[in-house]
């Protein structure tokens, strides 16, 4: 009977997941050397990224308005100073010039070229690794700074607030006297992306231009995901269920609001490197609100308040806009051929309709609350129920 | 012993509390009977430290709570069961209980509580799996209890347990108060039901607007004229 009260197996089901994240990473890793950017199913891979990039934006953002209970929306700026950060800091001096052809470059390092020459191509790696983090630290520290007034507000009101700091983010990236370190409204360019990144053994190049953006996302949503089940993510929970009741067992909320706001923004800031890296360009223009809502759309659909709901979500939402309902842009879906009502945009028309048939039939969402994990847990009680 | 002098609270312009004197001696059951209005729950979250006094004392055996962070007080060993319960629904029974004891590190200790609460609640031993918010009344009236006993308070403050439960659970949430006050924790109890309130406690005041109007045994203020007439409707 005591028993009961305590996880079956908890230690081999973390093991078993722990080989399930391995034989994903590797078969990423193979499909990344199979699959050519020439080939049909390179879609695929291109899902496999840029879905990689909105799954941990989805999930940081997640942690926040899930798990926490704050609303906010400021998910598109933290992401554009990520982005920026990490630009910034891997454009090769080589190219400095021509990337801002219109101003004098303020800032003249690059992590890659630092550490590459001191240690050679691991040194490469390891400088993409550093500007990752210093963009997650960067919106962070601007998250931080935000934070302190704006989280004071509740609902509604720090939606708008956050939202509105979003804007002005972006609006300062793009200022013309900011020129020489942000390009101002020019985009930027040439930096380490990873459509160039590849593994040397000896003569054969390994790609690993969709194995590296996985692995980041798989990395940090791991973090994410044991932060949530420690004391400080019941804690997080405890908060967005009842605030007054949270307080009185002794839950400092301010500053547990601010911890779920700045690691929020540190992984919305990797994930905007990750974009910056996949796509290979970062512009300001890029990070409208609109973005953050179509983040937060992944959100909703997967599951608020479900980890792997919003990587469902994400995958589904990026897969669906980018590979399986292209047909409906360009004139042929499906096999039928209607280049009359398959035409620009109506895409979006589907895409809309599926939306609302998704939310009317899955009221949580896909995963409701649930993890991926509860379904296989569920079921075997439900096994040793009818055994017994 | 908590004792509570002159103690004078403000909401927004209101006067909720003036000159309240309370005291509340080590290991008995104290009630605190009163109106809707009469500041009641007010009193026990300034206690708590979730409202800010604008004068007086409240002392727990000779240390002043005024100004004292809650987390600080809840380590003096006062824990709070709030009115309407406010359980955390959307988390399990077992995580409610966890949170409990969220200023506690001996993990130990804290598993070995948890078996406690589900002995002196066998309904959520049961239920330890499910969402808060799935249980009856009564139920998440006894987590809320058990909540705040996780954090091994010396002191433990309920606002109304009894609030919009059948009479018969009502009953049992009583003899559970008494259970918890045998095993040596001290309880001051707010109640509308005086009745059941003044039957269980060892030590009985009577607020009314803001100021102690009556105080005396449980037994005392049972039989008293007034409390009667305004609290026992005879």
């Amino acid at each position: 009977m005591k028993k009961q009260n305590e996880l079956p197996n908890s230690k081999q089901s973390s093991w078993v997941s722990f080989l399930l994240v391995l034989a994903f990473l590797a078969l990423v890793f193979y499909l990344d050397q199979i699959i050519k950017p020439t080939n049909k199913m390179y879609m695929l891979m291109t899902v496999l990224q840029k879905g990689s990039v909105y799954a941990l934006a989805a999930v940081s953002m997640n942690l926040l308005n899930g798990y926490t209970g704050l609303f906010s929306l400021g998910h598109a700026g933290f992401m554009l100073i990520g982005a920026y950060t990490y630009a910034i800091f891997t454009i090769p001096s080589s190219a400095r010039d021509t990337v801002y052809q219109y101003f004098d470059a303020a800032i003249r390092f690059s992590f890659p070229e630092a550490f590459s020459n001191v240690m050679g191509p691991a040194g490469t790696a390891l400088g993409v690794l550093v500007a990752v983090i210093l963009a997650g630290l960067l919106a962070a520290f601007f998250a931080y700074l935000i934070g302190l007034p704006v989280l004071r507000l509740k609902s509604d009101y720090l939606a708008i607030a956050t939202l509105g700091f979003a804007e002005i983010i972006r609006a300062v990236f793009q200022w013309q006297k900011l020129g020489p370190i942000t390009n101002g409204s020019n985009l930027l360019k040439s930096f380490a992306r990873t459509s160039k990144f590849k593994l040397e053994v000896g003569d054969t190049k390994l790609v690993l231009s969709t194995f590296v953006p996985v692995l980041i996302a798989t990395v940090s949503i791991i973090i994410i995901v044991k932060l949530v089940n420690s004391t400080y993510g019941r804690a997080f929970k405890a908060i967005r269920d009842d605030e007054v009741a949270a307080e009185a067992m002794g839950i400092n909320l301010a500053r547990h609001k601010m911890i779920s706001f700045t690691v929020s923004s540190f992984f919305a800031g990797v994930s905007g490197a990750m974009m910056a890296m996949v796509l290979s360009i970062a512009q300001a223009s890029n990070f409208k609100s609109a973005m953050t809502y179509e983040i937060l759309l992944m959100v909703v659909l997967g599951g608020i308040g479900s980890t792997s709901g919003s990587v469902i979500g994400s995958f589904l939402f990026v897969a669906a806009s980018e590979w399986w309902l292209r047909g409906l842009d360009s004139g042929t879906f499906l096999g039928i051929n209607a280049p009359g009502v398959f035409r620009n945009g109506f895409r979006l028309v589907v895409f809309s309709i599926i939306i609302m048939i998704v939310v009317l039939f899955f009221r949580k969402g896909i995963m409701g609350e649930r993890e991926i994990s509860d379904l296989f847990r569920s079921r075997k009680k439900k096994a040793k129920g009818a055994a017994q | 012993m908590l004792e509570v002098k002159d103690l004078h609270v403000s909401y927004g312009g209101i006067r909720a509390l003036r000159g309240v004197n309370l005291e509340v001696p080590d290991s008995k059951i104290v009630t605190l009977i009163g109106a809707n209005g009469a500041g009641k729950s007010t009193l026990l979250r300034t206690i708590s430290g979730l409202v800010k006094a604008e004068s007086g004392s409240v002392t727990y055996n000779g240390k002043e709570l005024i100004g004292m962070p809650i987390n600080k007080i809840l380590e003096q060993g006062i824990a709070m069961v709030p009115e309407g319960r406010r359980v955390f629904t959307n988390l399990t029974v077992q995580e409610n209980l966890k949170i409990g004891a969220y200023l506690r590190k001996d993990k130990a200790g804290i598993q070995k509580d948890i078996e406690w609460v589900y002995e002196l609640f066998p309904r959520l031993q049961e239920r330890s799996w499910q969402m808060a918010g799935t249980l009856s009344g009564g139920e998440q009236q006894m987590l809320a209890v058990g909540r705040a006993l996780m954090s091994r308070p010396k002191l433990m403050m309920m606002d109304e347990p009894s609030l919009g439960l059948a009479p018969l659970v009502v009953k049992g949430i009583f003899e559970i108060i008494r259970e918890i006050n045998r095993q040596g924790v001290t309880v001051l109890l707010i109640e509308q039901n005086a009745n059941m309130a003044l039957k269980t406690a060892d030590l009985a005041y009577v607020l009314e607007t803001g100021e102690i109007t009556l105080h005396g045994t449980g037994a005392e203020l049972l039989s008293n004229e007034a409390v009667k007439r305004a609290y026992l409707g005879e």
